[in-house]
């Protein structure tokens, strides 16, 4: 059951993160009796109670509320649904793929040595650090065609014109979202593998050293191969929460220009409140599905046996 | 290479060595140099918006022409009218935080000290149902979860906030209070139980003391996911009054002269809060644990 906890926990504990669970043994020996029973019961209650009433209801709800099949082939046959399903899979495809390239190249980047770098580090994380919300206000203005700050840099450095970047096109707009949410969670997948480099031995790189093995080959025969299940196990986590990220589509883009860069997190909320459709909402977040149940099925295996391997 | 003698090797080598290491060095601070620009330039956008006058924002200046407070000022009186409940709101997005805060430490180790050192049956149940909780992304339960909160009869009230929040910080709790809970020795349990101490005491008295540090590190999550989450708060909240701040913040962008000067000013003030717990929190992480805004 580590799993995710592996990934939190990473950067405090890089050596246990990644060691072998302990197995347990029995505290209350004997197993639980009586009274004992009762009170662990009880100190469950509030938790189950919490999942029955705030997740499986509303799951049970939703596959209610978007189970007619007819709903689907209403889905299939809007063109901005059809949009839609490819901005996701550019989004998911490019977006997940260059922030945790991104973030392997710069967590080696921070191993370096120094005083400058550190400090580049705590800068870094900044946009990790801080709430969604005003980031995505800011870039959201910042590429306005006309007096965004980019556009005017663009101006008085170059003379040029710079193009409306979320008002004109749709790829300008989709790259501008991709590019938020890059620059929005790079810094915290490049804090967790920088806490997987940190975990391996010195020793092995010394190791390395004395057969030879720098640079390039150092990575590719040491760092990486001890990496690779942890970059694995991000890239699956991150794309089910990119799957889920609702605010960087909502306040950079808005689904413009046009409806033409919603993605299914967004699509479903405009159907169900701004066009008052939960029903099709519902829907357009369950299609989904078939991509979700297998990514979870996948991380679920992957975090059971990294609790053993690493 | 080929043979030199014993003394000529270091003398020959250290100036090509120290070049190749310069070399190296500037190429890093020329990299540096470019993340830094990637990483401060919407976060410059913020503060020269909000360091302009109204009329500054819509020009080609990329540093206002007469920096002023003003803004801020506006924001600290609610001087304008899409501001006049900004304490009130804000008060809303606090009250919410330490409700999310105090539940999610309370639920969350309540649960783990069942499952990880009472070992209930089928306690592994509780965590796979955790675990799935925080792997489904939380916007794709929005949709029923507000029908579910008419139903519940939570409409427009802070506590369907406050709900949402503890739903989704609870399972990342219970993971963190179990990794963390295997480091404190079981014995200690058992002698506790062995000189009579009921379960509730052993909770109170011997677990919760020494997962401290645990709760500390969960509990910034907690504030920190409750503070920042926007969606949620946006759906279940529909009066001024009731309002947080992000709810707030982003009803500006609908107006149609967007006052962007104020609307980022707000959002400065929005963000130190966390900028500062994060930065003041992350020492102790490094000794406790680390967090994880993931969802946001």
């Amino acid at each position: 059951m580590a799993g995710a906890q592996v990934l939190k926990t990473a950067e405090a504990f890089p050596i246990q993160a990644l060691s072998v669970s302990r197995p347990r043994r029995r505290v209350w020996r004997g197993g639980l009796l009586g009274s004992e029973f009762t009170w662990a019961v009880a100190f469950v209650i509030p938790y189950a109670a919490l999942f029955l009433a705030f997740v499986a209801y509303p799951v049970v709800y939703g596959l209610w509320l978007g189970g007619d099949p007819e709903l689907y082939a209403e889905l299939l046959s809007d063109p901005i649904y059809q949009r839609t399903v490819v901005n996701t899979t550019l989004y998911l495809a490019i977006g997940v793929n260059l922030k945790m390239f991104g973030a392997l190249l710069l967590s080696g980047f921070f191993m370096r040595r120094g005083w400058w770098v550190k400090g580049l580090l705590l800068i870094y994380v900044l946009p990790w650090a801080m709430p969604a919300l005003p980031s995505f206000i800011s870039i959201h203005w910042m590429l306005n065609g006309q007096w965004g700050l980019i556009n005017n840099i663009l101006w008085n450095i170059f003379e040029v014109d710079g193009p409306g970047w979320l008002e004109t096109s749709r790829w300008l707009a989709l790259g501008s979202v991709i590019a938020s949410h890059i620059w929005k969670w790079m810094p915290f997948w490049t804090v967790i593998l920088l806490a997987g480099r940190m975990a391996i031995p010195q020793e092995l790189y010394e190791a390395a050293e004395m057969d030879g093995a720098t640079g390039l080959r150092r990575f590719a025969h040491v760092t990486f191969p001890l990496l690779a299940n942890l970059y694995l196990i991000c890239t699956l986590l991150s794309t089910l929460f990119t799957l889920g990220d609702f605010n960087s589509v909502y306040f950079v883009s808005g689904g413009g220009p046009a409806l033409s860069t919603h993605v299914l997190a967004t699509l479903g909320i405009r159907d169900a409140f701004e066009v008052a459709r939960p029903d099709l909402g519902v829907a357009a977040v369950m299609s989904a599905l078939p991509l979700m149940i297998p990514l979870v099925i996948l991380l679920m295996r992957k975090l059971h046996t990294t609790e053993v391997q690493l | 290479m080929s043979v030199e003698p014993m003394d000529g090797l270091p003398v020959r080598r250290r100036p090509r060595y120290r070049l190749r290491h310069n070399l190296s060095e500037a190429a890093a601070l020329a990299f540096a140099v470019v993340v830094l620009i990637w990483t401060l330039t919407p976060i410059y956008n913020i503060v020269m918006v909000a360091l302009e006058s109204h009329g500054d924002v819509f020009t080609n200046e990329i540093w206002p022409a007469k920096p002023s407070l003003e803004s801020f000022w506006i924001v600290v009186t609610q001087g304008y009218w899409y501001l006049e409940y900004f304490w009130h709101q804000f008060a809303n997005s606090v009250y919410i935080g330490v409700a999310t805060v105090f539940l999610t430490l309370a639920i969350g180790s309540l649960a783990s000290f069942s499952i990880g050192r009472m070992r209930i049956r089928h306690g592994w149940l509780v965590s796979n149902a955790a675990l799935l909780t925080y792997v489904i992304p939380a916007s794709f339960l929005a949709i029923p979860f507000y029908r579910i909160m008419h139903i519940y009869g939570l409409s427009n009230n802070l506590w369907s906030v406050i709900a949402a929040e503890v739903t989704f910080a609870t399972p990342y709790a219970i993971f963190i209070f179990q990794q963390y809970g295997v480091s404190i020795p079981i014995e200690l349990d058992e002698a506790a139980r062995i000189d009579g101490a009921s379960p509730a005491q052993v909770y109170f008295r011997i677990y919760l003391p020494l997962m401290a540090p645990a709760l500390v590190a969960v509990g910034t999550y907690a504030l920190l996911l409750a503070w920042n989450e926007y969606l949620y708060q946006f759906l279940l909240l529909s009066s001024k009054q009731s309002m947080t701040v992000p709810v707030a913040l982003a009803q500006f962008i609908n107006s149609d002269e967007s006052p962007w000067n104020y609307m980022m000013a707000t959002a400065i003030i929005y963000a130190l809060p966390p900028i500062a717990i994060y930065y003041a929190f992350r020492g102790r992480m490094t000794a406790g644990l680390t967090m994880g805004g993931v969802k946001g």
